[in-house]
């Protein structure tokens, strides 16, 4: 602030704004630019023929928009912050003006941008939010309060993790719990879990992975196939779907381990896009395309969820004597995985303070160094590549046992980035930061399906500005568990 | 023979378009040391360009292909490297110096961003392009099979061949190229000796796409029907094309890329059509392991 109250001293407002407004007219240049072919033009080809139409208004509206921006956000930087906040209201009226109008006089909809008229809606973010970080910067201004960290955030994470489980045990049972919320809390329990178990390889080892969904498939694949050609139940199947799964992480990590970074990441990529290849054209196996259809669905502790239940099989309902619900084996499988997800996220933390996990945690700082401390790299390596791949193959045949139906569909690429992102995102190494990541990701999107080709755009963009924004994750945790003397406490 | 020659052929042109694409991967990783996960986006929107350029100059009147090819370049060229210049500003570059994986989420998630824009704004159908540039040229004929290199093909191998000249005396005879170079060994000694970093690795990207593009343009001539999604997977194979011939390499780039496009080619030809990727790969992992600096890479010194 002070450096910044200098340059404003020295340089007159005019000058500032002068080369505000060539930076600001530069930007709108290069809005210019990006949207006018892709966005200008729209390639049609329904009658065959390709043609296009032309969405000028759009370009016109992008350009004005970062032209604008680029001004509120360059005054604010310069500390001119009436002027910005000025114009963002003016700018955020107008737009008001044409979004209500619109609704009663649809011939005022020729103004808006976007086919969506939610979209359209969301626009106002961008004024609203110059005006509250104008405020704020303001506020800042005048009472130069000292905002500091909050000293010691890590005292807290022991009861807010007590408190998280908590709130994760009483939510089926919630007033307002319905079948939607439920599906998406399995849901987002299944990446947290997976993102713990990736957090094994990347986090605590540093090995970059890029394909575990791989192992997920493995997973998912070994139970399916085993319930439906050998009649094998749930329970019987998970562990062996574990198991497989870090066969599978043993053979595939023994010939990469050796590389290093950028490389592992590479190869373990193409390897999660081999087995996908495999999965799709290995026909008479694993059904190809077309995928496997009536996976059998765990029961609890021998009892069906069904209504009608086979004959000789209890159902859970009429053991306990109550009504069948739909929603008991929607709860149950969300309990499944909450205590699948706590095992992994136990294992971490009891492992992290074992000799192999301290191996990890070195391997990660200094490999070189560990070599000469006679570590083995590469077994250690393969330990935790294996016990990662374990937790996937787990989450995959939970994923399998839910679904009912799997398909080569649901494990491709785009997974593996959705479970890396969490695990950085959330901060390497940090439990809790993962549950933040996954319900930010996962949770919070799922809740606006209806938006669903704009939600995947928002995601990346999402990826992108919190990357941007804390480089280092969310919750970043990267310390060594264990410090010489105690340094530990001096520091955080 | 004669069918091994046609293999040849469409392997050699295949692997231009990749090595194009490898390229950017490779300078990228070289100057910077991240794996630019949006480059095979990037030329998607570069085909995406070309084609609404076609079309725009047929709606224009410029019907002569030469003309209207020439000029789908430049303006490709251009607009596409408006998107790499504007991916590394605002992805990148407020990362440089963070960890190693912070970019690389940053550019997973610019990949997917990129994706869903070019599907929300042109929508998720393939869009065709029919021949632009069509026949062929047979060379010999062999016990009733005609080997023919199509006019599509020699403009491939052509342009790959020009692009990759001007692109060597670029770097090796040019400013710009000796400050690349100066950036790739030490960033912060080029810095202290007055080379400009930012615009350097600025104008990486933009070289990047604007090569990028060109594959592009030549995809959609080749193939005639592009969709959102052709990045990703060329997007992967030309950065195992980069590592192949060793990352940070120029000529190893062109070669991995020829390599990957022979072995896509000759795989599909001789075995499984379903397969070709799956043997892309794996030839990646045996070089690896036998030779992890990739064909043509510097061995790299490790540093305590």
């Amino acid at each position: 602030m002070i450096a910044r109250a200098e340059t404003r001293a020295d340089v007159p407002a005019s000058g500032v704004l002068a080369s505000l407004l060539k930076r600001a007219a530069l930007a709108a240049g290069v809005a210019f630019l990006l949207t006018v072919g892709i966005v200008g033009f729209e390639l049609v080809s329904s009658t065959g023929e390709l043609e296009y139409h032309t969405r000028f208004g759009s370009i016109v509206v992008t350009v004005a928009a970062v032209f604008f921006g680029y001004l509120a956000m360059g005054l604010l930087q310069a500390g001119l912050i009436w002027p910005a906040i000025i114009g963002a209201v003016v700018v955020g009226a107008v737009l008001l003006f044409v979004l209500v109008g619109s609704i009663r006089d649809p011939s005022l909809e020729r103004f808006l941008p976007y086919e969506s008229s939610i979209v359209d809606w969301s626009l106002l973010m961008f004024p609203v939010g110059i005006v509250l970080r104008g405020l704020w910067l303001f506020g800042k201004a005048r009472s130069q309060a000292k905002t500091g960290r909050i000293a010691g955030s890590r005292r807290y994470s022991g009861w807010l993790a007590w408190a998280l489980i908590g709130a994760a045990l009483v939510l089926p049972f919630m007033p307002f719990a319905d079948r939607r919320l439920v599906d998406i809390a399995t849901l987002t329990l299944t990446y947290i879990m997976l993102g713990w178990g990736l957090n094994i390889v990347v986090g605590l080892a540093g090995l970059l992975d890029l394909g575990y969904v791989a192992f997920y498939a493995v997973g998912a694949y070994s139970y399916a196939l085993l319930s439906t050609n050998y009649g094998l139940g749930f329970w019987v199947c998970l562990p062996l779907a574990g198991a497989l799964a870090a066969t599978f992480g043993i053979l595939l990590g023994f010939p990469v381990l050796r590389l290093r970074g950028d490389y592992l990441a590479i190869v373990t990529l193409g390897f999660g896009e081999m087995i996908r290849i495999v999965l799709i054209n290995w026909y008479w196996f694993t059904g190809g395309p077309n995928g496997i259809n009536n996976v059998a669905r765990p029961s609890f502790f021998g009892l069906d969820f069904d209504r009608n239940p086979d004959e000789g099989v209890a159902a859970f309902h009429t053991f306990f004597g109550i009504e069948y619900s739909p929603m008991q084996r929607v709860v149950f499988l969300y309990f499944l995985i909450l205590a699948c997800a706590l095992v992994t996220n136990h294992f971490t933390l009891r492992i992290r303070k074992m000799p192999l996990g301290r191996a990890w945690e070195a391997l990660r700082e200094d490999e070189t160094a560990c070599r000469a401390l006679g570590i083995n790299p590469t077994n250690t390596k393969l330990t935790a590549f294996a016990f990662g791949a374990m937790f996937a193959g787990f989450a995959g045949s939970f994923f399998a046992a839910r679904q009912g139906f799997i398909s080569p569909e649901s494990f491709v690429f785009l997974e593996s980035a959705v479970i890396l992102a969490i695990v950085v995102l959330g901060g390497l190494g940090s439990q809790i930061g993962i549950v933040l990541a996954a319900v930010v990701l996962i949770g919070i999107p799922e809740f606006f399906r209806e938006l669903k080709d704009y939600r995947m755009l928002a995601f990346g963009l999402g990826m992108v500005l919190i990357m941007v924004w804390r480089p280092g994750g969310l919750l970043a945790h990267r310390d060594p568990t264990m410090l010489l003397h105690g340094r530990k406490r001096g520091r955080s | 023979m004669a069918y091994f020659s046609q293999q040849l052929i469409n392997g050699l042109a295949l692997g231009s378009i990749y090595g194009l694409i490898a390229i950017g991967y490779t300078m990228v990783y070289g100057i910077i040391g991240m794996i630019n996960f949006a480059h095979g986006d990037i030329y998607m929107l570069g085909a995406f360009h070309s084609l609404i350029l076609f079309l725009i100059l047929g709606s224009l009147g410029v019907t002569w292909v030469p003309l209207a090819i020439l000029l789908v370049l430049v303006f490709a060229m251009v607009l596409t490297a408006m998107y790499g210049w504007a991916v590394e500003r605002v992805a990148y570059r407020p990362l440089r110096g963070s960890t190693r994986i912070a970019p690389l989420i940053s550019a997973i998630g610019m990949s997917i961003l990129l994706q869903n824009y070019v599907l929300l704004l042109q929508g998720a159908r393939g869009k065709p392009l029919h021949g632009v540039v069509t026949g062929s040229i047979p060379l010999f004929e062999q016990g009733g099979f005609v080997v023919q290199i199509g006019y599509m093909q020699i403009l491939i191998i052509l342009v790959t061949i020009v692009l990759m000249a001007g692109f060597t005396w670029l770097i090796t005879r040019t400013t710009l190229g000796r400050a690349q170079r100066a950036c790739e060994q030490d960033r912060r000694m080029a810095a202290l000796l007055g080379v400009n970093i930012d615009r350097t690795i600025s104008m990486t990207f933009v070289i990047g796409a604007s090569l990028a593009a060109v594959a592009g343009l030549m995809v959609t001539l080749y193939y005639g029907i592009i969709d959102f999604y052709i990045g990703f997977v060329a997007g992967i194979k030309a950065f195992t094309a980069a590592v192949l011939g060793g990352i940070g390499s120029l000529p190893g780039a062109m070669l991995g890329g020829m390599l990957i496009g022979l072995i896509e080619a000759f795989w599909s030809a001789y075995f499984t059509v379903e397969y070709k990727d799956v043997a892309a790969f794996s030839v990646l992992v045996l070089v690896l392991i036998f030779r992890p600096t990739g064909l043509l890479g510097k061995p790299d010194v490790e540093k305590v």
